[in-house]
Order: structure tokens, then C-alpha cells, then sequence
């Protein structure tokens, strides 16, 4: 499949690398150059500079024939805009945002966007590990 | 009517000042903490500490009670979220975005937000630098009902001054809301004319909006 990564942080890192491994077309946005040092040699899909609320940047990134978009910046705001961006503005099947605060995952949940809350999964698995 | 403001800065702080001004019941949320200092020291406390967007400042302000809310921070995805996030969170009924970005004007308009405010930027700037408006600038448009505000400077010369309101013959579709002279604002009556330096608030629909050239050029005074 076609995925856009917005964000080249850590999980945007990861998600690209597994991503492309497995043989998909692999296109990784960031409005900061040096933040792309973190993908290393090894990966070979591609690298778009700039914001990711900017359509003319997500058009560049290929966004209008992408499968799917994933939103992993750190800020929840810029991920929730770029997700709305994607999947109404764009129509891109599968769009999924990562959002650090609770009140807004469910907000954004309930408006219909598939979202991901690393917060309360972090904290859910921690309380798990401690009762066990 | 209460309203709440999110983003204290200068688009932020003059809001807040002329709303207090016509006697608007206002509180401002704003994330750097000079900024809540200063607006406390000159306006009062009703500035919170917090990010505009996160449910806690947001309840904190009493968000559940607000009539409009007013996103007016330098950075649109926090002007989308927070309206989003007072409408959808806190059943918040009108939401006016300021939009720093025209690009996204459209976006705001498919994700349901109500009013958007674009060019402010220009508008502050113009006021800071302190160059004559004689431009006509473009402060509000009115999606839904295809009006706009649009505010222009007097020129010195200018034929129509010392005229009484009247005494000018304008379009239906046309008015003159506000007259800003020497920093104070006067709601025109029949009896007010209009001064060299004053800037003039006109409420118009996109077909007279040139209105206030011919205005200024007096060519809309009532022949005796």
C-alpha cells in the first residue's frame, strides 16, 4: 500500500521502516531536515519536507492516491488537523492519529477519525504489568 | 454575553480590550505566562494559565457556559482544535477561528467551523507600523450570509468630509458601522459627518464594496 507518515519522530521512524521492510510504498513527512537523520541509510522510501497541515505539502507527499495516512507528530493538535485534512479534504481510506491526551483522543474518536492514545495504552500496560 | 478567548497575544488582548469596553463578560486562555501577567496588570484577572485546547483550562474558564468562543492564537491547528473541542466537548454554540494561514480557510469551512477571521495579521501590522490605512482593508467576511466588513482611512482631502450622514445617498446593501476617529469609536448618526484621518467600519455585500472610493471621492452626496 501508499502510507504517508506525518512526523519522523521515534514511532514514525519505526512505523517507516517496518513499513517499507514489508514492502510498502513508504513516504515520511517533517517540517524539520535534521529530523529525517533518524530513518539511517538503510531506508529507502521517500522524505518530503514541511508541514503537514499544508495541503500543498500532502499533495507533494502523494497524498491524493495515498491507502493510508498516520498521524505521529508531537503535537496532538497539528496530528488531529493533519488526520481531519486526510481523510475529508482528501478522502484517503485509512487515516489513523496519535494523540497524546485522553480527553481529546475521545473527542476525535467520537467525531469518527481512528485514533490511537499512547497515554492511556502506556499507562493501561504499566498498571497491568504492576498488579500482575 | 460571555465569551471566551484562547490565545492571549495582540489579536488576543485587543479583542479582549474592546469586548470588555462594550461591557462583554471575557475571559482569556493563554499558554505563556507573561502574556496572562500582563493582561491580569491591565485588564484584570480574568486570564488563565493553560493550553486552550486541553479540557482543563478549558472547564476552568467555564466553557460549558460560553456563547462564542474565540480562537485568535498564531497557529491554526490550535484554532481548529479548540473550536472543535468547545463545540464538540462543551456544546459551545458559536466559534469564530482566526485563520493565519488562507490556505486553510476552506479546511475550517469543511470541518464546521462557523466564522473565520483571515488578514487580522495585516490588519495588526498595519496598525503597529502606524502607515495610513488608505487601502481599504478586509477585516471580516461573513460566510454564511455573503457580508463583508471592510475599513478604510479618510483622506485629508476629501470632499465628503464635514458632510452629514444624511446627506449621502448610499446603496441599500451598504453602512457605515463605525467611525474610529482619534483612537475612540463613534456609531455614526444622521447628524455625524465624517473627519480627515477617520477610519471608516462599512458593512457591505461584495458588490459595494468599492463603495466607500466613491464615498470618499464625493461622489455620493445628495445634490441640494
Amino acid at each position: 500500500m501508499k502510507l504517508i507518515i506525518l512526523g519522523c519522530g521515534r514511532v514514525g521512524v519505526r512505523l517507516a521502516h517496518t513499513m517499507h521492510s514489508a514492502g510498502h510504498e513508504v513516504t515520511i513527512v517533517d517540517r524539520n531536515r535534521d529530523a529525517f537523520t533518524k530513518l539511517g541509510a538503510d531506508y529507502g522510501g521517500k522524505m518530503i519536507l514541511g508541514t503537514g497541515i499544508d495541503q500543498d505539502v500532502l499533495r507533494k507527499a502523494g497524498i491524493e492516491q495515498a491507502d493510508a495516512f498516520v498521524a505521529v507528530t508531537n503535537g496532538d493538535n497539528t496530528n488531529a488537523m493533519a488526520a481531519q485534512i486526510a481523510k475529508h479534504i482528501f478522502g484517503v481510506p485509512r487515516v489513523v492519529a496519535r494523540l497524546y491526551d485522553p480527553v481529546r483522543e475521545e473527542t476525535y474518536r467520537l467525531l469518527g477519525l481512528e485514533t490511537v492514545c499512547a497515554t492511556v495504552m502506556g499507562a493501561d500496560k504499566i498498571r497491568d504489568l504492576v498488579l500482575a | 454575553m460571555y465569551i471566551i478567548i484562547v490565545g492571549g497575544g495582540k489579536v488576543g488582548y485587543y479583542l479582549t480590550k474592546h469586548l470588555l469596553a462594550a461591557g462583554h463578560e471575557v475571559a482569556v486562555i493563554e499558554k505563556n505566562p507573561k502574556k496572562v501577567e500582563n493582561i491580569i496588570n491591565d485588564l484584570g484577572g480574568i486570564a488563565i494559565l493553560g493550553d486552550g485546547s486541553d479540557a482543563g483550562p478549558m472547564s476552568e474558564a467555564g466553557m460549558n457556559r460560553a456563547e462564542i468562543v474565540i480562537a485568535a492564537t498564531g497557529d491554526d491547528e490550535d484554532n481548529l482544535i479548540v473550536c472543535q473541542m468547545a463545540k464538540i466537548k462543551f456544546g459551545v454554540k458559536r466559534t469564530i477561528a482566526r485563520i493565519n494561514n488562507p490556505k486553510n480557510e476552506r479546511i475550517f469551512s469543511v470541518l464546521g467551523i462557523d466564522t473565520t477571521v483571515s488578514y487580522v495579521d495585516a490588519l495588526v501590522a498595519q496598525i503597529e507600523r502606524g502607515i495610513p490605512a488608505h487601502s481599504l482593508i478586509h477585516l471580516l467576511t461573513l460566510r454564511d450570509v455573503g457580508v463583508s466588513f471592510v475599513e478604510k482611512q479618510v483622506p485629508p482631502d476629501s470632499p465628503v468630509i464635514g458632510v452629514m450622514m444624511s446627506d449621502l445617498n448610499l446603496p441599500e446593501q451598504f453602512l457605515i458601522a463605525l467611525i474610529i476617529r482619534e483612537g475612540k469609536a463613534l456609531i455614526p448618526k444622521g447628524t455625524s459627518s465624517l473627519q480627515a484621518g477617520d477610519d471608516v467600519v462599512a458593512v457591505t455585500d461584495a458588490e459595494n464594496a468599492g463603495i466607500l472610493d466613491l464615498l470618499f471621492r464625493g461622489e455620493l452626496v445628495k445634490p441640494h
